[in-house]
C-alpha cells in the first residue's frame, strides 16, 4: 500500500445505504486507526454485513464515500484481509489446510497454476504465525471448527492487510475456540498494526480488546467506547423502545428491544445457561449473522 | 459366448493400424477430460455435463441430417448450452432447473433429426453410444488442436476458478470475478464435451468428465495429486476401453464406462480405509492441544 501513508486504513464518510424506501444506515462517519478494533453490532437485517460488502467495494453506496488507506474502496483491494464465519466444507473437498492458506497469497492469479517457490515460503511462513502448521497437509474438511478458523486468519493476513473485516468470525465455535482465534486477532493488531472492523451479535467474547462500538439499528447509529454505547438509556432511544443492559460476571446481555422473541431463540444456541428468559440475549442483537 | 471368443487379437496389429487416429484421439480425450472432471465436481456440475452432451447430441444429429460437419454441430450444440445454463443458472438450484429443462428438449430434438435422417443406422446409434469410425487425419488434427485449447485455458484460470468453487465468499471478497469464470468454464466444459461426445457418445460422456476425478478425489485432497490421479485414471480408461474394443469389435463405449467403474470403486475402498486411519491420526492430536491451551 503505498498511496497509504497518513491516511487512515478505512475512513467512511457520510455513508447510506437504502434499498428502495428502506434506509439501513445513513450518515455513517466512522475514521479507523491503525491497530483499532471496532466491533459493529446491531439486530438482524440491520445492514452489517452490507457494511462490510460496501468496504469490500461489493456494495454500491446510496451516497458518501469509503476510502481504503486513502484511495476509494474497490473490488479485490490487497489491503483489506477478510475473515468469514466458518462454514464446514463438503466432503470430499480437494482442499488441504496449506491450501486454504495459499488462496490468500495467489489465489485471484491467473495464469499457470504451479506454486512459486515464494507463495510456499510464505504459506509456511502464516501457518506458523496462527500455530497451523501440524496439520497443514491434513484436508479442511477434517479440522475442526477452531482450526478452520485459524486457517482463515492467517489466509486473510496473506496480503499483510492494513484492515481486517471480520464477518461473525467466531459463529459456531466453543467458548476455548474463540478466545484463541480472538486471541490471533489481537496479535495481528499490536504486531502487524492492523486495524479491525469485527461484525458480531455477541460482543463479549472480544470486549476486552474493543476500542469503539458502532452499533445499527432501525436506520439509525451509535458510535463510541463500549460503555458509551451500551447503555439502556442509549440503546432505548436507538430501539425507539425500553432496553435495559445488564452486566453480569463481566458480560454485557441487553434485555428488551423490538425482536426479542427473535434473540430468546438465539440464545438457545449460544448461551444455554441465559437462554431461559424471553427477551434476554448476549450484547447485542439478534439472529444468525448471516444477513446478505 | 464365453469370453475367449469375446475378443479376437488375430490381426491386431493391422486393425490398430487403420484406427490409430481413434486411439490417439481416446488417449487425448482422457487426460484432458480427467482434468476438466476435477472441476466439475468441486462445482458441483456433474448434471450440466450430462445436459450440455444431450444438446451437443441435438446438434450433431442436427448436422447429420442437413449433411453438415457433425462435429461442428455437435459444438454449436454444446456450447449453447453451456452458455445458456452458465447465463441463465447463477445458482445452483437454477441452474439445476435449466439443465433438466434443457436436457429432453435436446435429446427429444435430436431423436426427430435422426428420425428424419435417411442414412446409414450406425452413424444414428453412434452419437449416442460412441463408436470407432475411422476419424480421419483432419479431424484428430481439429480434435488435438480443441484439447489443447481447453487444456491451456483451463490451465491458465485454474487458480482463481479453484478459489472461486471452493471459497467462494472468501473468493468474492477478494475480487475474484465468479460470473466470468463460470461462464468461461462451462465454454471450456462445452468444448470438451463437444469432441466427446463423437468418441464415447453422449449418453455416456460422464465416464470420461466425471468418473476419473471421482475416482481421484476419493484417495487425496492435494490439489495436484488430485488432477494427476483423474488424467491417469482418464488416460487408462479411454485408451484401455479403445484397445479392447478394437479386440472384441464392439462399441468403444462400454469398455471405457466399465474401466471407469473398476478404477472408481477401488479408489472408494482404498479411500474409506484411508480416511479411518487419517480420523485417527488426526483426533488424538487435537487432543493433545486442548490441554496444551489449558494448561
Amino acid at each position: 500500500m503505498t498511496s497509504g501513508a497518513g491516511a487512515p486504513p478505512l475512513r467512511i464518510a457520510g455513508a447510506e445505504l437504502s434499498f428502495g424506501t428502506r434506509t439501513l444506515w445513513r450518515g455513517l462517519d466512522l475514521d479507523l486507526q491503525p491497530g483499532e478494533f471496532v466491533a459493529v453490532l446491531g439486530p438482524n437485517g440491520a445492514g452489517k454485513t452490507s457494511l462490510l460488502r460496501a468496504v469490500l467495494g461489493l456494495q454500491p453506496l446510496s451516497d458518501g464515500r469509503i476510502e481504503i488507506a486513502g484511495h476509494p474502496a474497490r473490488r479485490g483491494d490487497r489491503g483489506i484481509g477478510y475473515v468469514p464465519q466458518q462454514r464446514p466444507l463438503p466432503p470430499g473437498t480437494a482442499l488441504r489446510a496449506r491450501d486454504l492458506v495459499a488462496f490468500g497469497v495467489d489465489g485471484t492469479r491467473f495464469g499457470l497454476p504451479w506454486a512459486r517457490r515464494g507463495t510456499r515460503a510464505r504459506v509456511d511462513a502464516l501457518l506458523a504465525e496462527v500455530g497451523a502448521e501440524r496439520y497443514a497437509r491434513e484436508p479442511v474438511g477434517s479440522l475442526s471448527g477452531g482450526e478452520q478458523q485459524r486457517l482463515r486468519i492467517a489466509q486473510a493476513l496473506a496480503g499483510d492487510p492494513a484492515l481486517l473485516l471480520c464477518d461473525e468470525p467466531l459463529l459456531s465455535l466453543d467458548l476455548a475456540q474463540q478466545a484463541r482465534v480472538a486471541e490471533l486477532l489481537q496479535t495481528a493488531r499490536t504486531e502487524r498494526g492492523a486495524a479491525v472492523l469485527f461484525v458480531t451479535h455477541d460482543v463479549n467474547p472480544v470486549l476486552d480488546q474493543v476500542d469503539r462500538v458502532l452499533y445499527l439499528a432501525d436506520g439509525r447509529h451509535r458510535l463510541g467506547a463500549p460503555e458509551e454505547v451500551l447503555r439502556g438509556d442509549v440503546l432505548s432511544e436507538l430501539y425507539g423502545t425500553p432496553v435495559e443492559v445488564l452486566r453480569s460476571g463481566g458480560r454485557l446481555l441487553v434485555v428488551g428491544g423490538p425482536d426479542g422473541a427473535a434473540a430468546a431463540h438465539h440464545e438457545h444456541e449460544h448461551l444455554p445457561g441465559l437462554g431461559r428468559r424471553r427477551g434476554v440475549r448476549p450484547v447485542v442483537g439478534a439472529g444468525e449473522g448471516g444477513e446478505r | 459366448m464365453d469370453l475367449g471368443s469375446l475378443f479376437d487379437f488375430s490381426d491386431y496389429g493391422a486393425i490398430l493400424a487403420l484406427v490409430a487416429n481413434s486411439v490417439i484421439a481416446a488417449a487425448v480425450l482422457g487426460v484432458v477430460g480427467g482434468l476438466v472432471g476435477v472441476m466439475v465436481l468441486q462445482r458441483d456440475l456433474a448434471f450440466a455435463v450430462h445436459g450440455i452432451s444431450e444438446l451437443s447430441f441435438a446438434g450433431a444429429a442436427g448436422a447429420l441430417l442437413v449433411g453438415a460437419d457433425v462435429v461442428l454441430g455437435a459444438g454449436a450444440g454444446a456450447l449453447a448450452a453451456a452458455l445458456l445454463i452458465g447465463v441463465l443458472g447463477a445458482r445452483a438450484r437454477e441452474r439445476n432447473s435449466v439443465i433438466g429443462v434443457l436436457m429432453p428438449a435436446g435429446l427429444g430434438l435430436g431423436i426427430l433429426f435422426l428420425a428424419l435422417y435417411p442414412g446409414r443406422a450406425a452413424n444414428k446409434f453412434g452419437l449416442l453410444t460412441g463408436q470407432i469410425v475411422a476419424v480421419d487425419d483432419p479431424s484428430v488434427v481439429r480434435l488435438i488442436v480443441i484439447s489443447a485449447v481447453v487444456l491451456l485455458g483451463l490451465l491458465v484460470i485454474w487458480r482463481p476458478l479453484s478459489f472461486d468453487s471452493l471459497d467462494p465468499e472468501v473468493a468474492a471478497a477478494r475480487g475474484v470475478p465468479a460470473r466470468a469464470l463460470s461462464v468461461a468454464f462451462l465454454l471450456l466444459l462445452g468444448l470438451i464435451v463437444a469432441v466427446s461426445v463423437q468418441i464415447i457418445g453422449a449418453l455416456l460422456v460422464l465416464a470420461l468428465l466425471v468418473t476419473p476425478a471421482a475416482a481421484a478425489l476419493r484417495v487425496s485432497a492435494s490439489p495436484v495429486v488430485v488432477p494427476v490421479l483423474a488424467m491417469t485414471f482418464g488416460l487408462v480408461a479411454a485408451l484401455g476401453g479403445i484397445l479392447l474394443a478394437i479386440a472384441a469389435a464392439l462399441p468403444v463405449s462400454p469398455f471405457i464406462t466399465t474401466i471407469s467403474f473398476l478404477i472408481w470403486v477401488v479408489c472408494r475402498i482404498v479411500g474409506s480405509r484411508r480416511g479411518r486411519t487419517r480420523a485417527r491420526r488426526v483426533r488424538s492430536p487435537v487432543v493433545e492441544e486442548t490441554a496444551e491451551a489449558t494448561a
